[in-house]
């Protein structure tokens, strides 16, 4: 069984998993019977001045039957008075000496960070997590996102907190930022030896279309608030990579945060550069209780592929994330349908038609009816080849017209049945690897969409 | 076109639950989110009305109901009975790619149903379906109330044409209010989709009026008449009356024709079946219907008695289950010998003889006591009126003879659909016959 602790620049955790400081770390309670169901670490609802928050705090984004795909939450930081978050704090580290409790701070001046900082860690705390990443109601307080979007506030209160903290300082990022290198670099230069990353996106959920009011619904009114959940989890995964590959950053440890919700999302993370998760949503959806699948799913995952330690999967997978100059344009895929497993709804038909490039053809049909359909190239032999699956009488596999397949993967996603359509190598059309920069750097190409770029290259290598 | 009377109360068929009761709405938005919208869907190709059923579910999937309930009456002008009373699971669930996948195909007729009765209980049938046109003075004579003659006017008149039904029973809508088991639909349900498209306007429904062959007497209209007096006749003639067994102590009290004992359960007041114990003759799906009905009424013991196999039952599979489901049994292999009776000759019991290849072996009957008999071994035709019409002919099982694409007779003036030329088939396959023979009129009558 593969060894799933970590040392996360010096804060010592049984597993990578940890609670994000959220609804489900607000209490002591709360984590004691989180860290019970075998969570590593809870990073404690952000404690600052207390606040009063609204009623009515959380709204979702709902995909068809899939509820949840994405949070909204207009709460703000601990409502609790400061001493008892404290003391809680410190009889959660007295009975859970090996588990990982890291305080979340949002103050606002020099004093105040000094303060809090000297009481939180006189708890016992494993660590500080300064939020710089809260998107609503403290923001307009010059606190929170405000701080993130800032680099130079970011860096002085980094200084600070530097200055005054005897444990490991963790900067929380938020996304709503135009390049999150900046606020990366800048917590670097203030000293901070780790980042955790994202914080909750900036967003309005929807509207209550018989009301006119945005939803969640406070009274007549409603307010941006911050955007998490499984919706939100590619984008995490872009900007953690991107400071994870970042020479100013990478040296920093990182604790993922976005949408992680199994240890699929946890292994992603982690090849991507993540010491440690945190899960806020899907705990919220489901509980504590997700943790026995993520801590046994990851060593299962972990000794399948012969590593002994998450550590070796750490930065997997940052090499293969390259600039799209650097793709190979020579590597060719095309769609293959499973007869076998085909139920016939022709969904992949209908999204290359309109989405791709119009290369899925249904048999049967006259060449005009193809032709009347959309099809430009339409192949002289279109087998009708009968779909296999029980009771799926009558119809007939969908062709893929290999000359004009693109090896888009639209068909592969949208296909209801997985494994039904598969992606396959042919050769492609170059004969050798061939990228876009080879083609700038020799002059035969313009960059897409850059001219400058492009002859700045140029004038590189001529 | 006041509206017709509401049934009297005090029916049998009111004791009646709901087998699928109507969703509400997240169930219905639930459910349809699980429809994966094919495209050339089979469940389209099965549904013998051609209901783009994808598109009505992809719209009830974003609570587009309106929009749904469009869609469905598009190509179904009855098209919220249909949802009530459509074996499904033969036609479009049944051909659902779900079932290919080893699912539970969508539940198509109950989202149907949520479209339908959710719209028409707000918004009349008029604001669903295409602006009427104009009046185009041509008028249509329909024989029978049944759904196929109920759509055709309904889709007559939108085309400006009038439309004019002649019923001979005293309420309308033949087997859709009178024969539907009562779990499904009610025929009060029947009777206000009825009104729904009469409210379309210029059609005109008379009831009580028999149309004969030779010269009309009073309450009758003469064949001669209607196609003097009108541009088209659509016959919608149904079936007859149930046949009989013809054995001995058949007629009598405590033995009844399946079709006319569910008449009366659906339509008659204060009706009372004495007994516990029913035998049902047949296996069709009338039989299969009567001997539900039946035993959800209270009867103790239902026998459904056929002369062959489950497997040769023509009745659906999945009607067999629900029946058995609510305690009704297969007696398989027999056949009645004869219906026996006291001497006052009340019913007391039945003797059924042992069956090989559905014919009875002599000596082998038993004798079993039974309080009713229903008798579903089919129904006889009612089409010796279509042949007062010059030009229109039945065929050797008496269905009336019409060119499949057109539901055209022999007779260039005169169209006909429904069981009177199917033989007995479900209502939407009415409906659609009906569509075909609009079409067809329209040509005929120079409408589009």
């Amino acid at each position: 069984m593969a060894d799933l602790s970590i040392d996360f620049c010096g804060i010592k955790s049984p597993n990578p998993f940890w609670l994000a400081s959220a609804p489900p770390t607000n209490s002591g309670p709360q984590i004691m019977r989180a860290f019970d169901a075998g969570w590593g670490g809870a990073v404690w609802k952000t404690l600052g001045d207390p606040i009063t928050n609204v009623s009515s705090r959380f709204w979702s984004h709902d995909y068809g039957n899939t509820r949840m795909m994405g949070l909204n939450n207009i709460e703000l930081i601990s409502d609790r008075p400061l001493e008892v978050n404290l003391k809680e704090m410190a009889e959660v580290k007295r009975r859970y000496p090996k588990h990982v409790v890291i305080a979340s701070l949002m103050v606002e001046t020099k004093e105040n960070w000094k303060e809090i900082i000297t009481r939180a860690e006189d708890t016992g705390c494993d660590g500080l997590e300064l939020n710089f990443g809260c998107p609503h109601g403290m923001c307009e307080r010059g606190m929170g996102s405000a701080v993130g979007q800032e680099p130079k506030v970011l860096e002085e209160i980094t200084r600070w907190a530097m200055e005054y903290a005897k444990t490991p300082v963790i900067i929380k990022l938020t996304p709503n930022t135009g390049d999150i290198n900046e606020p990366g670099e800048a917590a670097a230069r203030g000293g901070a030896p780790a980042l955790s990353l994202i914080n909750t996106v900036k967003s309005l959920l929807g509207v209550d279309l018989d009301r006119f009011v945005p939803n969640p619904r406070v009274g007549t009114q409603s307010t941006n608030g911050g955007y998490c959940g499984p919706a939100v989890k590619p984008i995490a995964l872009f900007m953690m990579s991107q400071l994870a590959k970042n020479p100013l950053t990478k040296h920093m440890a990182i604790s993922g945060i976005g949408g992680i919700s199994n240890w699929r999302d946890a292994a992603e993370f982690i090849s991507l550069g993540a010491t440690s998760v945190q899960v806020c949503t899907a705990v919220m959806h489901y509980g504590y209780r997700i943790v026995e699948d993520m801590i046994e799913g990851l060593s299962d995952y972990l000794d399948s592929k012969g590593m002994k330690s998450v550590n070796e999967l750490r930065g997997k997978a940052i090499g293969a994330y390259a600039e799209w100059g650097d793709l190979d344009l020579n590597y060719n895929l095309k769609a293959r349908i499973n007869p076998e497993t085909c139920i016939g709804c022709n969904l992949c038909h209908t999204a290359c038609m309109d989405g791709a490039h119009q290369c899925i053809l249904i048999p049967g049909r006259t060449h005009e009816e193809h032709a009347k359909a959309g099809h430009t190239h339409i192949p002289e032999n279109i087998p009708a080849v009968p779909v296999k699956a029980a009771g799926a009488i009558g119809r007939h596999l969908p062709v893929i017209d290999d000359v004009e397949c693109v090896g888009c993967n639209l068909c592969h996603l949208v296909c209801p049945v997985p494994g039904t359509i598969s992606m396959v190598e042919v050769p492609g059309a170059i004969g050798k690897k061939e990228t876009w920069n080879d083609r700038v750097a020799q002059g035969r190409d313009l960059n897409p969409g850059s001219m400058e770029s492009t002859l700045k290259r140029r004038g590189k290598t001529t | 076109m006041p509206s017709l009377p509401v049934l009297p109360s005090g029916r049998l068929e009111q004791r009646f639950a709901d087998k699928k009761p109507r969703y509400s709405k997240p169930e219905a938005v639930t459910e349809a989110n699980r429809c994966i919208y094919c495209v050339d869907a089979p469940c389209i190709k099965a549904c013998p009305t051609g209901i783009d059923i994808p598109t009505f579910i992809h719209k009830l999937s974003t609570e587009n109901v309106t929009g749904a309930a469009r869609t469905i009456l598009a190509e179904n002008i009855l098209g919220a009975s249909c949802a009530r009373v459509c074996p499904v699971e033969e036609l479009c669930a049944g051909a659902c790619v779900y079932n290919a996948w080893g699912r539970e195909p969508i539940a198509i007729g109950r989202l149907q149903r949520f479209a339908t009765e959710a719209t028409l209980e707000k918004t009349p049938l008029t604001a669903l379906v295409p602006a009427k046109k104009p009046s185009t003075g041509k008028k249509v004579a329909l024989v029978g109330s049944g759904p196929a003659s109920i759509a055709a006017a309904g889709l007559l008149a939108l085309e400006g044409h009038k439309a004019v039904i002649f019923e001979k029973k005293k309420l309308a809508g033949g087997l859709n209010t009178l024969g539907i088991a009562p779990y499904k639909q009610s025929g009060q349900a029947a009777i206000d989709e009825i009104n729904q498209v009469l409210a379309l306007g210029d059609i005109e429904l008379k009831l009580g009026v028999e149309v004969v062959a030779g010269t009309a007497g009073a309450g009758q209209v003469s064949a001669a008449d209607l196609l003097k007096d009108y541009d088209g006749v659509f016959l919608g003639l149904g079936l007859g009356p149930d046949s009989k067994l013809n054995v001995p102590g058949e007629s009598g009290p405590g033995v009844f024709g399946a079709v006319d004992l569910i008449e009366r359960i659906k339509a008659e007041p204060n009706l009372k079946l004495e007994g516990t114990r029913a035998f049902v003759i047949g296996g069709g799906n009338t039989a299969l219907d009567i001997a539900h009905e039946l035993k959800l009424l209270g009867f103790e013991d239902v026998a459904l008695v056929y002369r062959r196999t489950e497997k040769d039952m023509s009745g659906y599979a999945h009607e067999l289950a629900a029946a058995r489901e609510d305690g009704a049994r297969l007696m398989e292999k027999r056949v009645v010998s004869e219906v026996l009776r006291d001497a006052k000759g009340a019913l007391t019991g039945v003797k059924l003889a042992h069956a090989k290849d559905g014919k009875a072996v002599a000596g082998t009957e038993e004798t079993h006591a039974v309080d009713l008999i229903a008798l579903a071994i089919g129904q006889s035709v009612a089409t010796d009126i279509a042949r007062a019409f010059p030009g229109v002919q039945t065929d050797k099982q008496g269905r009336v003879v019409v060119d499949a694409k057109t539901h055209r007779t022999g007779n260039p003036k005169v169209w006909s659909g429904g069981d009177c030329v199917n033989g007995g088939k479900e209502v939407v396959n009415g409906v659609q016959e009906a569509k075909l023979a609009v079409r067809d009129m329209l040509r005929a009558l120079g409408g589009k």
